[in-house]
């Protein structure tokens, strides 16, 4: 068992870690920056040792000096939270040669998902359905792709990025046209004619299955829905995935524990995928080596602490919970309340909280770590709190989630609540009609 | 570091269906670790009830009782000159990049969509605009200070 926890990590969650760790009787130190000695997860935990200055490069992320502060402070195991250094397969390994506990996956599994085309690799290794497509190197190949993907489909750039080059393709006719000019801008923009062809999914969902593994055994904790975004940035969770047909819920479930198997996974994980809103064909995209923001929505509808299993699992343990112990009841919707100007191009908007009136009652959770007085400090996210609600079905989680917003006040800095709440307004969001262009869409007037 | 939450979010929600059921529409716990108010919000038409907490962390290492680190004088504006502020809190840069020339000096003359320096504010990069023409008298905060919204960083004339 774990006797002493260092969390390297701040805000929120390194406060709900906290929590976690005292209900669990494990003593707790918090390894803070600077801008973060007198925040309310410094306030929870038993000790608080100081890693770095304030900018994250000198403290959250720097492996040498979080290592240095969880010698120092005597913990034997580490949590890293998420972000900052949560997959860096160097703290993993530094902790191993210390002889401290890493509250994550082997730094195997950190290397096989540490970037998108080595998880591509590993997930199609592991059975998993991938977006269709390949590289080309010329026309002729490229025309084969297109054949194998079908349409529509997307031209991009192998060497680039940020839509340089990318071209969609509807149909056969315009195919060849379309080369052309996506390696004519390949070979302009990068000095590489070579192009990418994939299957395009013109209205797609992100949803992502919740695991929990061992190293030996795995399971799943269902599906989580985050289409909404802006940015490739979460705004809206849900769990489960609403409107999906039932034998494509158990295929992507089963998917994601295939793949936490294969991995001989050991801790818990997020395996994403693009699912098509019309078809529900589904294609892995990547894993999520570390506990992520939204894991609280899986939480409502699981009664699972998923801290806890992290913890457990990390001090060698086996999986105690089975997959027939996880009966998901209810719907649960995540927002982040971030402090962020929103009708300002969401500018950011740190400060101090003169007073933060968050909701309550049956079927909300807040996690937070602003509370009167506290401070959103302009180093790090703006992520001030998750507001999660908790329902028999979606309707009424959405019902909640309205009346919970109306209370919510925050004093001291803007938030995005009031996007929440139209967003929770809006007729497409309470049809569950979502797919990962709502937010472009949305008329928030 | 001596704080103490024993009431979990579960007897949050516990106290609120208690209340719900009484004639109390307010609940005030103060202990000398945390203040906790829960109350009914003022019920708009129709919208059925809403209960809010407010929780206060009253300990010498509470994040209330910490006070704003920065801590700048605002000087007085001198007559006849226009300040430069700072648009939102975080680190000023005078310059785009580290090593590279200043946007603007003392003596260098601006025009109101001139740029005189960069914010950083939770990794995004500001630009700070003169948002007046005239010279730079004076500049008031180094390259990489943090400073509060509305600090004066330049004096223009």
């Amino acid at each position: 068992m774990i006797r002493r926890l260092l969390i390297a990590n701040r805000g929120e969650i390194a406060f709900r870690v906290i929590r976690t760790a005292k209900r669990l009787g494990i003593e707790t130190v918090l390894g803070a920056s600077e801008a973060d000695l007198n925040s309310a997860a410094a306030w929870l935990a038993d000790h608080i040792v100081k890693v770095g200055p304030a900018p994250s490069a000198q403290s959250y992320l720097d492996v040498a000096k979080v290592i240095a502060a969880t010698k120092l402070s005597g913990a034997d195991a580490l949590h890293p939270g998420y972000g900052f250094l949560s997959e860096n397969v160097g703290l993993a390994r530094a902790c191993a040669e210390a002889g401290i506990a890493f509250v994550g996956p082997s730094s195997s599994s950190l290397e096989a998902m540490g970037d998108k085309l080595m998880a591509r690799k590993v997930g199609i290794e592991a059975g998993l359905p991938v977006v269709p497509g390949g590289e080309a190197g010329d026309k002729e190949e490229a025309r084969r792709r297109a054949q194998e993907t079908g349409y529509p489909l997307l031209l991009k750039a192998v060497s680039g990025g940020g839509g340089k080059g990318m071209k969609r393709v509807d149909n056969e006719s315009q195919l060849d046209g379309q080369i052309d000019l996506a390696m004519a801008e390949a070979q302009a923009s990068f000095g590489d004619p070579r192009i990418y062809v994939e299957r395009f999914i013109t209205s797609g969902r992100h949803i992502e299955v919740q695991v929990l593994g061992d190293g030996v055994n795995a399971i799943h904790l269902g599906t989580r829905d985050c289409s909404i975004q802006r940015r490739f940035q979460k705004l809206v969770e849900e769990a489960p995935a609403a409107l999906l047909p039932d034998d494509k819920r158990t295929a992507i479930e089963q998917a994601a524990v295939d793949l936490a198997k294969f991995l001989a996974y050991r801790g818990a994980g997020t395996v994403e995928f693009l699912v098509d809103a019309v078809t529900f064909d589904f294609y892995f995209l990547e894993m999520n080596a570390r506990i992520q923001v939204e894991h609280p929505v899986t939480e409502a509808i699981t009664g699972v602490d998923l801290i806890e299993q992290q913890l457990l699992v990390a001090a060698g343990s086996k999986l105690a919970l089975t997959q027939e112990m996880i009966r998901p009841r209810g719907h649960a919707i995540e927002v982040r309340i971030n402090a962020e100007n929103w009708r300002e191009d969401f500018q950011p908007s740190p400060g101090r909280a003169a007073s933060a009136k968050w909701p309550a009652g049956e079927g909300i959770r807040v996690d937070t770590h602003i509370f009167n007085g506290g401070l959103v400090p302009p180093f790090y996210d703006s992520l001030a709190g998750k507001l999660i609600v908790h329902g028999n079905d979606r309707a009424e989680a959405i019902e909640r989630l309205t009346a919970a917003l109306s209370v919510f006040e925050l004093e001291g800095m803007d938030s995005t609540a009031g996007l929440h709440a139209i967003i929770a307004a809006d007729p497409r969001f309470r049809a569950g009609d979502v797919d990962t262009r709502f937010f472009g869409n949305l008329n928030n007037g | 570091m001596k704080g103490d939450l024993p009431l979990s979010p579960e007897d949050v929600n516990e106290i609120v269906t208690i209340l719900k059921g009484s004639q109390y529409d307010r609940l005030d716990i103060r202990t000398d670790r945390y203040r906790l108010r829960v109350s009914r919000a003022d019920a708009g038409e129709g919208q059925g009830e809403g209960w809010s907490q407010a929780w206060s962390l009253e300990d010498e290492a509470s994040p209330a009782g910490a006070t704003a680190q920065s801590g700048q004088e605002e000087i007085p504006v001198p007559e006849g000159m226009h300040a430069i502020r700072a648009p939102l809190p975080g680190v000023f840069y005078r310059s785009p990049a580290p090593g590279t020339a200043y946007f603007v000096e003392v003596g260098s003359s601006v025009e109101a969509e001139s740029n005189v320096g960069i914010i950083e504010t939770m990794k995004l990069f500001n630009p700070v605009p003169a948002a007046c023409a005239g010279e730079i008298a004076e500049i008031l905060v180094e390259n990489g200070a943090m400073v509060d919204a509305g600090a004066i960083l330049m004096l223009v004339k």
